[in-house]
């Protein structure tokens, strides 16, 4: 009696939630992949089945090409510095002796609270031609025209890079700190003992230590390259100036969205997931090592 | 360790060095900050002078021109009511499922877990568009304007798009409380419901309150979903005002007002983050990995 009550209240429970899910998740998400099957131009009206040829005319489409050079270069420029940087500053953070530590850990999260829209209007701000604060602090040492960090065609994947790097830091370092926090102070009493100095105990301990953590945050930096990528691309450039900041989602939306070519749209939706599905599980074959048990 | 040798000469460089890192990424971090907040004060004339200069005064027209010309006092309302009703849409939704997918047993249990784990997999960008298009059918269907330009639906969308992480959060935790609890009560006569609303759930307070910060920033902070489904002017949410504000800024230098919206919508998230920042980085940590 008890059973079958049990399953009657756990059925109330987890059905409105599953039913929300499966209709606001779920179902777009099969969508997706339907859709790219049509061409279809407007709203549910004139829906052509026409099997792969979106995705042959995706093969044969310069700006895809062009968003999807601008991703790549993204994911490469932003996961190696992020990461540099950010166990550089978590392995300082825990490890050094010194004054204001929860001062910077807290200054350092704080781009994260932030919305997107919010570092977009910032980096404008920094990087705007005539008074912002990049050109205003160079112009004290060189002379001549402003640089257009935001119109310049080979320049502004440039500026992306460095706003999302500036978003990323604080939220990995916060990550890695939990990782190297977790690594038992003795180890380091008998590297110093040893005579290991910090660049030795950083690379030979610290690194191999937290490489599980390590490898999660890199799938991590996959996904959310693209899709903070397009996030600022939209709210700061629209892909401008003349597509050279497309990236792979802004694309998708504008093919989608403002251009109402919705299979088009889909299945570049569809590619992209695909690609940085294929690229996690590549990421995370190549850096799976032995775990260091301790 | 104590140090008894006076640093030698290396070791005072390494530490100059560390400290000069840390300072620069602080600087690089807060000058900005403080800068689009200084510009949020200043008057236009000021705009076309140094920039480095401070403002003259406190020059809080921007604001008042932000909240009342720029519309941003009623897009601050609109974002408020869309961030409150998505909480509470999200705890109602996801408090009892959590409880039910960790500690009842009951058919398809695995299944469903898995399915909402797989959800962690979906990015909202992509099926941004896929929710729009449903939104218009049913309102085809039903031949009504329901279903877009509402706050309800759009606090209903962003609740059920966070709902695999937030159960994921959720479970994680109540996996760990003991069945004790539980058995008393069932012992004491308390049916399956007052259990959970009077035992469980007080006693999850703390990851329910993780859920409910990491959430408010999120929902407050979101603008891809609402720019797609809120594009009557009278129902867009704080994020795509400043949106509307920073392209009028390009055409009409409004630059006082833009800087002014900016701090609208930043203040609240920062003054939060003030009163709760160990919180927030420590429950990060909990929900990010383990281990």
């Amino acid at each position: 009696m008890r059973q079958r009550g049990q399953k009657v209240f756990a059925a109330i429970c987890v059905a409105p939630a599953l039913i929300l899910f499966l209709l606001f998740v779920v179902y777009p998400a099969i969508n997706i992949f339907r859709m790219s099957l049509y061409r279809w131009g407007g709203y549910s009206a004139n829906q052509t089945f026409i099997g792969l040829e979106n995705f042959r005319i995706l093969f044969s489409d310069e700006r895809f090409y062009r968003s999807f050079q601008n991703t790549i270069l993204l994911i490469v420029v932003v996961t190696l510095v992020t990461i540099f940087l950010a166990l550089f500053f978590a392995s300082v953070l825990c490890r050094e002796r010194l004054r204001g530590k929860s001062f910077f850990r807290i200054v350092f999260y704080i781009p994260n609270i932030l919305s997107v829209v919010v570092i977009s209007a910032i980096f404008s701000a920094i990087y705007d031609a005539n008074n912002g604060i990049l050109n205003s602090i160079l112009g004290l040492f060189r002379e001549g025209s402003p640089i257009l960090w935001l119109g310049d065609r080979g320049l502004i994947i440039y500026s992306i890079a460095i706003a999302m790097i500036w978003q990323a830091v604080g939220y990995y370092m916060v990550m890695y700190m939990a990782g190297i926090s977790a690594i038992p102070e003795s180890i380091y009493e008998s590297a110093a003992l040893e005579g290991a100095g910090r660049m030795r105990t950083f690379f030979d301990l610290t690194i191999p230590l937290i490489w599980t953590n390590i490898r999660t945050t890199l799938t991590f930096f996959v996904i959310s390259s693209i899709n903070i990528s397009f996030l600022i691309v939209r709210a700061l450039t629209g892909g401008g100036p003349d597509g050279a900041s497309e990236v792979f989602l802004s694309y998708m939306y504008d093919q989608a969205y403002t251009n109402s070519s919705y299979g088009y749209g889909m299945a570049i939706g569809v590619t992209v997931f695909l690609f940085s599905f294929l690229l996690s599980g590549l990421i995370n074959g190549v850096t799976k090592r032995d775990p260091v048990y301790l | 360790m104590e140090a008894v040798q006076k640093p030698s000469l290396g070791e005072r460089l390494a530490r100059s060095l560390i400290w000069l890192a840390l300072a620069a990424l602080a600087v690089s971090i807060l000058l900005p900050v403080i800068w689009v907040i200084m510009a949020s004060l200043k008057e236009k004339s000021e705009f076309y002078g140094n920039p480095w200069a401070l403002p003259q005064g406190l020059y809080l027209q921007n604001f008042v021109d932000a909240w009342e010309k720029a519309r941003m006092g009623s897009y601050f309302l609109n974002s408020v009511i869309v961030t409150a009703l998505g909480l509470v849409f999200l705890l109602v939704l996801s408090l009892p499922a959590a409880y039910a997918l960790s500690r009842c047993r009951f058919p398809f249990r695995k299944g469903i877990n898995t399915l909402f784990m797989g959800g962690l997999f979906v990015n909202v960008s992509y099926i941004v568009v896929p929710i729009f298009l449903m939104l218009v059918d049913a309102n085809q269907l039903f031949g009504v304007s329901f279903f877009i330009n509402n706050k309800l639906i759009l606090a209903l969308v962003y609740a059920s798009t966070a709902l695999p992480f937030t159960i994921y959060l959720l479970s994680s935790y109540l996996v760990t409380l003991p069945y004790a609890y539980e058995e008393a009560a069932y012992v004491d006569g308390s049916g399956y419901f007052r259990t959970l609303v009077s035992i469980i759930i007080p006693m999850a307070r703390p990851s329910i309150l993780t859920v409910l910060l990491f959430n408010f920033l999120s929902f407050w902070n979101e603008y891809i979903i609402a720019i797609t489904l809120m594009s009557r002017d009278a129902e867009k949410t704080l994020p795509v005002g400043l949106m509307n504000l920073m392209k009028a800024q390009n055409a009409a230098a409004e630059y006082g007002r833009m800087y002014a919206g900016l701090v609208i919508v930043m203040l609240p998230t920062l003054i939060l983050y003030m009163l709760v920042q160990k919180k927030l980085t420590q429950g990060m940590t909990i929900g990010g990995i383990k281990g």
